[in-house]
């Protein structure tokens, strides 16, 4: 506990409504309530709240209020009360300041200056309600070209193609590994995307055994700096396999899972001792350059015999439309980018919030790079990093990704509330954290169905915009920037994105 | 290519490359010439480590009749004819062109949009104030004209008696297309294998980078490459092709030739010992090193490489200082060999007498007539 | 290249020119379950895919000669089930050699470059020969031999998980970085070669390291540990280990255990379980 910093909440109790039920005492993993027996009197402990608002939204009497704090230092636009309350926790620790979640700074959010089109008279739109509209989206590399032999029993093809993966939306969910999210929400985003048709990702905890066979049709597993958990069984299990190189949170250093977070189970899926740290380095160390990930995925087509579609996730940062192109010719089939607001278990709070450039602008880069060089078919292209609703999604396959990666999302659809204290392991939703009273709160039928509400909201409301344009399968919007327009961007911010101002 | 000093701001100037690659070198050390099969056969051996959009050749020795002059190896992109007589009307200014002739090519090798390429020997011919250039400075301050004012005409090599064959494409096609196994004869042999994430399908952007006799081939990024760069065009080194190889030719030849500092201190310079090795060094040590990261810190080429430098009598090959690219050398008689991987050295020479890995930052200097690259055994394994 | 509209495209490195292994045929010869594999002029996934195929014909002891370079031998038997197989591999053999390798025996007659047994599971590497750098990287599981040196960053990350407890032996000397970040097994560093009056060659030795235990036989100084790691003398036990290992080492050389076992050895240990629980601010 710190000496001398402010509370960051308010927590008002309106006594005449409070029962004294205790719940809220139950509920807060902080401490952040207590119960005075001898007083028969409840009483808030500020200093150790993080407002997610667990406490507030259990409350049966609707007693509790939690909001900003509202003693604060003198106004100062440069020296905001986090960097002074930042400034503090050093002086007292001499730490690096961590962070969960992803970028809150800020920084401009460039869906929320694209519009998308609809038709008007001169083309039909189409009624999703009645009429079909197809969302299946196929992930991995295509050939320029198909030879195809007229025989007897009709056209034959004859051209070796390299595996793909199909998926029912373009939406996935992101790398959230068991470790960094309990056993409950990483089973939730499991059953939900085999109920929906679509991938969820391993990350770097590994994949437990049990569910293997049920959900290794729907995983996406990561090979990474730790290689934790990783073994050729692994690999082989799941549908595509993932080369971690960077993550949008942080782009640039690696990860350290602390010892408590290392639970029995943890430590099975990592195949790592219980308790010890697991330490991702910041490189894949047989990674130093270009050719050397060539040989990574070629490592990964060897172990898997070719059968599975390799993807290389990077973080979104300078040059990177030319790392992209480089990473297809390295031989990966699948390039996602995760951009700077993209979310963490856990970072520095200055990697997280400093580096690393905006998805959108990387995307419409990479996108038009690769089409430049005549080679954007030979990779699929995954973005990553801030997607929040599906006006969100259908803007970035517009600009030329194939499919999103969603991770904050699906996890305030589990109950996430964005108190960016996942490091801390105490996650009052069940979501964030090992301990298994708090992760028992987050039951994964619910959940898991939760989360399939959300998807299948999102995909009727893709098809709704989609039939406003008059498309009526998703390969048509792929890439279609016509349909796209800028509100309130600069003109080299056009130019990057590649779309006209409104208007015009 | 767009030289600095037609942009108003660094927003303009075009991205730094970013590629890796695979390498081989090979020296006579008693100076007898050999055709190029062997460097053919052993970048062909790690063809996985390029990717068919760039190799190229450097080879010493190959112009014995005209030893005396340079020789411009001369690249026009689009084959323009008016392009050409801009060149030729710029060189004859300039120069003594004794005689000059397209570099013959194979017509049955296909490759990707291949430009016309010609050489030219030629003598300064200086003018005024020119006399007090050296004749490599002359020659230098003609060839960043020509590479940043012309458009369309790029200069390959310049050195004598020794010359550059690059392009777009796999080096065992690019050896193909310039007939090296055929036509030449030199006793250096350096090769590049490319795997360019920029400026894909451009034949300038092959390696080896050179200028005068100094020629470069690289594997790796250089993350210091903004900090060298701008350093080095406070001496007059523009950078005309935004790859960290070109700032490395040029940071040879401004601290070897121009300096005249041996390759043991420039690779003191380009991968200095971490402080605490410097630490630990007896005084005169502590102080050199120290002393030339203090002068010289701007050079330090920060982020993972491998090189192979040579120039006439001389090859040298070196890491980064924590050695995030491989290197091996081996040696088998007169024959002294540096490549990305030893299995390229053996394919050309299974019996190697020695084969041995330096220290990150050691270089493996092989020089004419001497076996110094064996000093390099030191600390290898 | 503005305006331009001819594009280079795309040229699978590995793939490009790679022939059918239908047509390989003429490289490989079965008797039984041994077969004998000349790969001369073989690519690497040719080579792999002759290995995939030999191997579920039911070869089990196999031979390959005139390997140059070829990457990740041993790497596709994973998939071949019960391929319990035993690869003998003359020549120089390529980068990743057993990436990923789990219960097959790899014995190699020459040098082995860069990454061997690189995130290996179980199964067993031997090189007559040395190796490049980060040379068990990520080992969980199954044995290392390598009769000379070592380059950089060799047993980088490796680690251990319950009976998996990775052991790679080193006849001679390593480079920097040696067992950095190590998170468990045993690595004993031999320096068989190395002359009574000169150090290990490896500076940074144990850098992150939180796990495991590193032997070393020869000088070492302590400025050429790691801040993270501390040197210290064996016990019964540490000796008992090391008997064990160096036995089966020599075994493979064909070296007297006895003459290995002179030398003194000492143990590097990490000085802390978490090296970096405090460095955050929470």
């Amino acid at each position: 506990m710190y000496s001398y910093l402010l509370p960051e909440f308010a927590i008002e109790r309106k006594t005449e409504r409070c029962i004294k039920c205790r719940v809220c005492e139950r509920q807060c993993p902080l401490g952040g309530h207590k119960y005075d027996p001898d007083l028969d009197a409840m009483f808030s402990c500020e200093e150790v709240c993080v407002g997610c608002q667990r406490c507030a939204v259990f409350c049966p009497t609707g007693a509790l209020c939690v909001r900003p704090h509202p003693s604060q230092y003198k106004l100062n636009f440069s020296w905001t009360r986090e960097k002074l309350q930042d400034l503090k926790k050093q002086a007292e620790t001499g730490g690096v300041i961590l962070a969960g979640s992803g970028n809150d700074k800020p920084y401009k959010v460039y869906w929320d200056h694209l519009v998308l089109n609809a038709s008007q008279v001169t083309n039909p739109s189409i009624d999703p309600l009645r009429e079909p509209m197809e969302l299946k989206t196929f992930l991995g590399k295509k050939p320029d070209s198909l030879e195809i032999d007229l025989s007897e029993e009709g056209f034959e093809i004859k051209s070796e193609l390299n595996p793909n993966k199909m998926i029912e939306l373009p939406v996935a969910f992101s790398a959230m590994s068991y470790g960094a999210i309990s056993y409950q929400a990483f089973l939730s985003l499991a059953m939900a995307a085999r109920e929906v048709g679509t991938l969820f990702n391993t990350g770097e905890g590994g994949l437990p055994l049990e569910m293997r066979e049920k959900y290794g049709g729907n995983a996406v597993v990561q090979c990474a700096s730790g290689r934790f958990g990783v073994d050729s069984e692994y690999f082989n299990c799941a549908s595509i396999v993932e080369i971690k190189i960077g993550q949008g949170a942080k782009p640039g250093i690696g990860g350290h899972l602390p010892g408590e977070k290392v639970s029995f189970n943890v430590a099975r899926n990592r195949m790592i001792p219980e308790g010890s740290d697991a330490l991702s380095p910041a490189p894949q160390h047989d990674i130093y350059s270009i050719e050397d990930l060539s040989m990574l995925i070629y490592a990964l087509k060897e172990v898997t015999n070719y059968t599975k579609p390799i993807s290389v996730k990077i973080a979104a940062v300078n040059h990177v439309a030319a790392i992209a192109s480089g990473i297809v010719r390295a031989g990966a089939d699948i390039i996602a980018i995760d951009g700077i607001r993209g979310g963490t278990g856990s970072a520095p709070k200055i990697i997280r919030d400093n580096i690393g450039i905006p998805l959108e602008l990387a995307l419409a880069a990479v996108d038009k790079r690769l089409r430049d060089e005549g080679i954007r078919n030979k990779c699929s292209v995954i973005a990553a990093g801030g997607f929040r609703c599906s006006g969100d999604v259908l803007k970035a396959i517009a600009l030329g990704a194939d499919a999103v990666y969603i991770g904050t999302s699906a996890l305030v659809a589990m109950g996430c509330t964005l108190c960016q204290k996942c490091y801390t392991g105490k996650c009052a939703w069940g979501v964030c954290t090992q301990d298994p009273y708090l992760a028992k709160r987050l039951n994964p039928e619910i959940a898991s169905a939760k989360l399939v509400n959300m998807l299948r909201s999102w995909e009727h409301e893709i098809k709704e915009m989609l039939g406003g344009m008059g498309i009526n399968a998703i390969e048509s919007i792929r890439g279609n920037r016509d349909h796209l327009r800028g509100v309130g961007l600069e003109g080299w911010e056009l130019d990057v994105l590649g779309v006209k101002g409104a208007g015009e | 290519m767009i030289g600095l000093e037609r942009k108003s701001s660094e927003r303009y100037l075009p991205d730094q490359g970013r590629e890796a690659c695979g390498l081989f070198g090979v020296m006579n050390t008693s100076g007898k010439r050999f055709p190029g099969n062997i460097a053919i056969s052993a970048i062909k051996n790690i063809k996985v480590r390029g990717n068919g959009l760039g190799g190229g050749f450097a080879v010493y020795g190959i112009y014995p009749d005209y030893k005396d002059y340079y020789a411009l190896h001369i690249m026009f992109e689009n084959k323009k004819r008016d392009v050409k007589t801009t060149v030729e009307k710029y060189l004859t200014e300039n120069f003594n062109v004794a005689y000059d002739e397209q570099i013959p090519t194979n017509p049955q090798v296909s490759l990707f949009h291949p430009p016309l390429v010609w050489r030219y020997f030629v003598t300064p011919e200086k003018k005024g104030d020119e006399r007090n250039f050296s004749d490599d400075e002359f020659v230098v301050d003609k060839v960043m004209h020509i590479n940043t004012s012309i458009d369309d005409a790029y200069v390959f090599s310049s050195g004598k008696n020794m010359g550059v064959f690059k392009g777009v494409g796999f080096p065992d096609e690019i050896a193909d297309y310039f007939l090296l196994d055929k036509l030449y004869e030199g006793y250096i042999w350096t090769v590049h294998s490319r795997f360019p994430t920029n400026t894909p399908g451009w034949w300038g952007g092959a390696h080896p980078f050179s200028i005068l006799d100094w020629t470069v081939v690289h594997n790796g990024e250089i993350s210091s490459y903004g900090t060298n760069r701008r350093f080095l065009e406070m001496y007059g080194y523009y950078c005309t092709l935004f790859t960290d190889t070109e700032v490395m030719a040029y940071a040879v030849d401004f601290l070897m030739r121009r300096q005249g500092l041996p390759i043991e201190v420039v690779s003191k310079i380009f991968a200095p010992p971490m402080w605490d090795a410097i630490d630990q060094m007896r005084e005169k040590e502590k102080h050199l090193n120290t002393t030339l990261r203090m002068v010289y810190g701007p050079l330090l080429l920060n982020g993972p490489f491998t090189v192979i430098v040579a120039r006439h009598n001389e090859m040298f090959g070196i890491t980064d200082r924590i050695r995030l690219r491989p290197i091996t050398a081996g040696a088998k008689d007169d024959l002294v060999y540096l490549s990305s991987e030893e299995a390229a050295i053996r394919s050309v020479a299974p019996d190697l007498d020695f084969a041995w890995t330096p220290h990150g930052g050691n270089p493996v200097v092989v020089r004419m007539n001497s076996t110094d690259h064996l000093l390099s055994m030191d600390n290898s394994i | 290249m503005a305006g331009l509209a001819l594009k280079a495209g795309l040229r699978d490195i590995f793939l490009e020119g790679s022939r059918h292994v239908s047509e390989l045929g003429g490289y490989a010869t079965i008797s039984g379950s041994e077969a004998w594999i000349d790969a001369l002029n073989l690519r690497h996934k040719e080579l792999n895919d002759l290995l995939r195929e030999v191997a579920s014909q039911g070869a089990r002891d196999i031979t390959v000669r005139n390997v140059f370079g070829q990457r990740y031998i041993g790497t596709r038997l994973t998939t071949v089930p019960g391929s319990d197989v035993n690869l003998k591999i003359y020549g120089t053999a390529g980068n990743d050699l057993g990436a990923f390798l789990n219960g097959q025996r790899l014995t190699v007659y020459g040098n082995a470059q860069d990454g061997v047994g690189n995130t290996m599971n179980d199964g067993e590497i031997v090189v007559h020969g040395k190796a490049g750098d980060v040379a068990a990287m990520s080992m969980r599981g199954g044995k290392i031999f390598i009769r000379n040196n070592v380059g950089y960053r060799t047993a980088i990350h490796m680690k251990q998980y319950n009976d998996k407890v990775p052991v790679l032996v080193i006849g001679g000397t390593a480079q920097d970085f040696f067992g950095e970040y190590m998170a468990g097994g045993i690595v004993i560093l031999l320096g068989l070669a190395l002359s009574r009056d000169k150090n290990h060659n490896a500076s940074y030795i144990g850098t992150g390291m939180h796990g495991g235990v590193i032997f070393v036989r020869g000088n070492i100084e302590k400025s050429q540990l790691g801040k993270d790691v501390g040197i210290y003398e064996t016990d019964d036990r540490d000796l008992e280990i090391i008997r064990q290992y160096s036995g089966e080492f020599a075994q493979r050389f064909d070296l007297n255990t006895e003459d290995i076992l002179q030398g003194h050895f000492r143990k590097i240990l990490p000085l802390s379980k978490r090296p970096y629980g405090s460095i955050y601010a929470y």
